[in-house]
């Protein structure tokens, strides 16, 4: 992200809106629900058994949740790795939202853990198993969050930087008499803030691209191991799931659903902040969606022909039709934006993102649950209680992006954007976009 | 200057892989294969089994207080007056069942871990709480280390570790061949000295499978032409005869290849010596400096 700072803006507009009350409601019930969790055990929340160990929790707050946070990743790889330095401005709301699903997949996995106490072990040498496919992927898992946070703090000491404060002054004056004697000291302190802040910043944008790069080793290492979590499940996984192309599958796999949520994402976000669309940007990345579809689509398929399992696809049973299901959602998401029409429309973009999502995100569900079966007996739905703690986690998800944004400079500056006359010729609208609200500027 | 200092970062990358190598490489060594000369083991014969169960009450009082067991009682039993577990579970380590195929043809089975050559709970445990130890081949379970994610429940092929799903302080729950308990003390698993048929006979592995496959020489007819548990995902150190096919009586057909064998050969590959994450960190650093350098003096980077 470096130095390109007038690339991003403060999204304008009232933190305490509706939906955030709404949201809120959301977090307070999953997170009493959790709390309930760590004095009764995790049977009294959940429908889990000795038979299916990992339920949603797993199978979508981690597996899945991952997945649909690597907009960062794939477009760090795009930005970086190819050259394409126009999608640059959409690389922070990416980031954002990473750090939100890493943080909190990191999260839910604390809920679900029986001895989360002894978590401490992974930082201990001597308990690293390092045949663990486990191991691997916690480790990862923590020191991307790291990362990801880390390519995040250069918009928080932007805005440490060049605030005025004016809210921190306006409680400071109203608190004046009562708790804060002095604004003198407060003024002083916030300067001294600021100072510091621009400091960090001047130094960590020497060291960043370290850390961007680190930040797209990790997904790439952990992204493959998800899928490589499941083989030692052997029979237990339907033969339609299981293969050692499980690592490369879950790889390309979270590259697509990537941008794919950048694509969404941005839309959304656009739509709901009433910003203009960056068609332009995100018909260029939607360009590249169908290859990389393209390309697992050919191993997935490939692998099933070799192991000779492409009968069992039409077998019409549970794992067969979840089977087509996902093939239909990718391959439709996918085939949608081979049109270069479709990918000019936003209504499309989102459309062919969203099947996308869910196509690649039920791949990961398949593999973690629906392909999953124990044996005869052994059966599992999610109870409420475990629906809501996702919901939880997914409200607070939205919430934290939706205040963040409005704190921080993480959306596209629209004014910076390269190609904007060309983009503005094409598209006249979106006279909607607040003008100087560059953080600083 | 600024070069330079990349230099030095990208050397000490190199060196923190280089470490991670050394530390991995260390970690596998240790763990070699148990020794198949030395490995204790039990034979079960099902033929011999008369279902009294004394074996599972003696699990259960031997090893109550080590894995912070429960009785369990049926719903019918309003005195709660039997520990009668169905299964199984977070409070019981080996279990008897009965398969019946008729009314004069029927047989017991006695359930628990399998203690297999190549332990699916060993190969996925991120934390070393399952352990198989390299001379006697028991797998046994550190609740100290244990961090309660239960993918050694997904890994095991026989579907053994039970987890205490009920308790806000919980463990995994599975045989360990009274390794802390009776085993330490009078030096044979509490079911094994416990059982009054001779169903269970102690031993080492190697002794008991020559023992196993004298009897289905000598009784053709009583058993089943097979041991499970001598090739079953690269053997166990559980050993069972049975007079019907292991899959009636639950356990399941499995192949010869282990799948923790096969997940740690992929794993390995692809992390060996941790050469390809580091290659792979390099080459996506000399690219994306490259380009950003690149990106600087078109004036597109800097704007500060
Ligand atoms: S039977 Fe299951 S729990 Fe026992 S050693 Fe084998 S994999 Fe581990
Ligand atoms: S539940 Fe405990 S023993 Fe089982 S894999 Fe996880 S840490 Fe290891």
């Amino acid at each position: 992200m470096g130095s390109h700072h007038d690339e991003y803006q403060v999204q304008r507009g009232k933190i305490l809106t509706k939906p955030f009350f709404v949201l809120l409601a959301l977090v307070v019930i999953g997170f009493s629900l959790i709390a309930y969790r760590f004095f009764a055990g995790v049977g009294a929340v959940t429908g889990l058994s000795d038979g299916y160990p990992w339920g949603i929790w797993i199978a979508y707050d981690v597996a899945t949740g991952t997945a649909f946070a690597c907009g960062g990743y794939a477009l760090a790889l795009l930005i970086y790795i190819m050259n394409r330095w126009k999608y640059h401005p959409l690389i922070r709301s990416a980031i954002l939202t990473s750090v939100f699903g890493y943080c909190l997949a990191g999260f839910s996995v604390m809920v679900d853990l029986g001895r989360y106490w002894n978590a401490y072990g992974f930082f201990l040498p001597q308990r690293w198993q390092g045949n663990s496919v486990m191991f691997e992927v916690a480790l990862c898992v923590m020191s991307y969050s790291m990362v990801l946070i880390i390519e995040f703090l250069p918009a928080v000491l932007y805005t440490l930087e060049h605030s005025k404060w004016r809210r921190v002054r306006e409680w400071a004056n109203w608190l004046h008499p009562r708790l804060i004697p002095d604004t003198e000291t407060l003024q002083s302190g916030l300067n001294a803030v600021s100072k510091v802040a621009g400091h960090v910043q001047i130094r960590l944008d020497k060291i960043l691209i370290f850390f961007i790069v680190l930040g797209m080793t990790l997904p790439s290492m952990h992204q493959s191991s998800l899928g490589s979590m499941m083989i030692i499940a052997g029979d237990k996984l339907s033969p339609l799931w299981r293969t050692g192309f499980l690592p490369l599958l879950f790889l390309l796999n979270c590259i697509f659903i990537g941008y794919a949520t950048v694509m969404f994402e941005s839309i959304l976000s656009s739509y709901g902040f009433k910003r203009k669309f960056e068609v332009h940007e995100l018909a260029g990345i939607a360009r590249i969606v169908p290859w990389i579809a393209g390309i697992w689509m050919t191993v997935r398929f490939g692998d099933l022909l070799w192991r000779q399992q492409l009968p069992n696809i039409f077998a019409f049973d549970l794992n067969s039709c979840f089977f087509l299901l996902e093939v239909a959602l990718i391959g439709g998401g996918g085939f949608l934006l081979l049109s270069n029409k479709n990918r000019h429309s936003p209504r499309l973009l989102f459309v062919s993102a969203a099947l996308l999502m869910l196509g690649g995100g039920l791949y990961r569900f398949n593999v973690y649950l629906i392909g999953f079966n124990p044996g005869p007996g052994w059966s599992y739905f999610p109870s409420t209680a475990e629906f809501l703690i996702t919901a939880g986690i997914i409200a607070l998800e939205i919430l934290g992006y939706m205040v963040l944004v409005k704190i921080f400079p993480v959306m596209p500056n629209p004014k910076k954007h390269y190609e904007v006359e060309e983009q503005e010729a094409l598209h006249p609208v979106g006279d909607a976009v607040p003008g100087n609200v560059y953080a600083g500027k | 200057m600024r070069s330079q200092s990349r230099r030095d970062f990208l050397k000490l990358l190199g060196l923190t892989g280089a470490a991670c190598l050394a530390g991995t490489g260390t970690l596998s060594a240790a763990e070699g294969p148990a020794g198949s000369e030395t490995a204790i083991a039990m034979l079960y014969d099902a033929t011999k089994c008369v279902g009294c169960k004394a074996c599972m009450t003696a699990c259960k009082r031997v090893n109550f207080d080590q894995n912070n067991l429960s009785y369990e009682h049926l719903g019918s039993d309003k005195d709660q007056l039997w520990d009668a577990p169905l299964d199984l579970s977070g409070n019981t380590r080996t279990v008897i069942k009965l398969y019946k195929e008729s009314p004069t043809r029927w047989s017991y089975v006695k359930h628990s871990c399998m203690h297999c050559t190549k332990p699916g709970c060993v190969s996925a445990c991120p934390v070393k709480a399952m352990t198989k130890d390299s001379v006697t081949g028991v797998v046994s379970y550190n609740k100290n280390a244990c961090i309660g994610c239960r993918y050694c429940q997904v890994a095991c092929p026989y579907g053994i570790p039970r987890f205490q799903w009920d308790k806000a302080i919980p463990q995994i729950v599975k045989c360990d061949f009274c390794k802390e308990t009776n085993l330490k003390e009078k030096g044979v698993p509490a079911c094994a000295e416990t059982c009054p048929a001779g169903a269970i006979t102690y031993g080492k592995r190697k002794d008991l499978l020559v023992e196993a496959h004298r009897r289905i020489e000598e009784s053709p007819d009583r058993y089943i032409p097979k041991v499970y548990g001598e090739k079953e995902v690269g053997g166990a150190n559980h050993l069972y005869l049975a007079a019907f096919p292991f899959n009636k009586l639950g356990l399941p057909d499995l192949k010869e290849a282990s799948p923790a064998e096969f997940s740690e050969h992929i794993q390995h590959t692809i992390y060996k010596g941790f050469i390809a994450p580091v290659a792979l960190y390099g080459a996506l650093a000399v690219i994306a400096m490259k380009n950003k350098k690149g990106q600087e003096k078109l004036g597109h980077g800097e704007d500060d």
